[in-house]
């Protein structure tokens, strides 16, 4: 090691995997608004929601990163391996914060920019400070944040916030809780050790599967939301009931198994299944909007 | 302000330890030197895109 910070440290400050799905739902947000954008504007505005995503990771990371270095997942992250000082974090973290939400809020609209000001917020000091360390809530309410993107898209593009965009935020806040909790059912040991309230930590494995199959069944319900507000039509549907049912599957699985080994297994299989589920369900919903509106298409 | 409690002996870099910490720098300045282009091309570009046709529509 140099003892100098590189800039592959940086950009993991960013937690660019996170902002893939940031950035892709927040596009589809963007896409599916009424009345459409400037394209120039709309990439900018895309590259601001990414830029605010990677604030909001620098931040976690800077508050976080005394329980990251106990977590074998996150203790290679730059400030527990030693490569990053906390303080240049915090600095790195509010700069790119300031910075997305003016230049959002100059390139869009200010609604668009309180929101993602809104969105760094609730990460930061309502999801990291208070509830990551203090309930098993933590990431049901905390998930709100991951679920913001779209509507701060849909906000760029028509300056107001709507039904629709609600139904784009609904899918991921119901998304989250059965994918971190398939997470922690695997990783439970790790999270137990940082003193993080997960909840299979809290009330158990048998409670946590069983809330998981609770929000599996009102996430395969939501994913229908779009196509009974008219947003999407029946390509989108075919989709969406099909991944949902087998959402339902891997959650009833996971449920009616016991066993550790097996258990953690299933859990497993759940979490990446439910990471490869959200970017199937939005980008059919991209599709089926861009069939209807470019392709002649009225499905 | 306090004088330190000892001077600290600083051992002298190896050859290969300069030559790594001066390739990260240089890294990180162009980086730097990036990001800035790119904020002041976008900076410029938004500008352009926001005032449109309007930008040579004024009183001389």
């Amino acid at each position: 090691m140099t003892g100098e910070t590189r800039v592959e440290d940086y950009l993991a400050l960013l937690k660019p995997n996170v902002m893939q799905l940031v950035v892709f739902t927040a596009i589809v947000g963007l896409v599916m608004a009424p009345g459409g954008i400037n394209p120039v504007l709309g990439i900018i505005a895309i590259v601001c929601i990414a830029i605010g995503a990677g604030a909001s990771g620098a931040l976690n990371m800077w508050y976080d990163s005394d329980i990251d270095a106990v977590m074998s997942r996150t203790a290679n992250r730059p400030i527990p391996a030693g490569r990053i000082s906390r303080e240049e974090v915090l600095v790195f973290g509010l700069v790119l914060s300031a910075f997305s939400v003016t230049l959002l809020g100059l390139a869009t609209n200010w609604v668009a920019g309180g929101f993602l000001a809104f969105t760094i917020f609730f990460y930061t000091v309502v999801y990291t400070v208070w509830l990551k360390r203090s309930t098993p809530q933590n990431i049901v309410i905390g998930g709100a944040a991951g679920a913001f993107p779209p509507m701060v898209g849909w906000a760029a593009a028509t300056g107001t916030v709507t039904l629709e965009s609600v139904a784009l935020f609904l899918i991921i806040f119901l998304w989250t809780p059965p994918h971190f909790w398939a997470l922690a059912l695997y990783k439970q040991s790790d999270y137990g050790a940082a003193g993080v309230p997960m909840m299979p930590n809290v009330v158990g494995n048998a409670s946590t599967k069983r809330q998981i199959f609770g929000y599996s069944v009102l996430l395969s319900a939501s994913a229908l939301l779009p196509l009974w507000l008219g947003m999407a039509g029946m390509v989108y549907g075919v989709v969406a009931a099909v991944t949902g049912m087998s959402f339902l599957y891997l959650a009833w699985r996971l449920l009616r198994t016991d066993e550790d080994v097996a258990m953690r297994r299933a859990a497993r299989v759940l979490f990446n299944y439910s990471l490869s589920y959200l970017f199937v369900l939005f980008f059919a919903l991209l599709t089926d909007n861009l069939l209807a509106r470019f392709g002649g298409f009225g499905l | 302000m306090s004088a330190p409690d000892e001077i600290r002996h600083v051992e002298p870099e190896s050859p290969e330890i300069a030559a790594a910490r001066a390739k990260v720098r240089r890294r990180r300045s162009i980086a730097l030197a990036i990001a800035l282009a790119l904020f002041a091309i976008t900076f410029y570009t938004l500008t352009i895109v926001k005032m449109g046709p309007a930008l040579f529509d004024r009183s001389l």
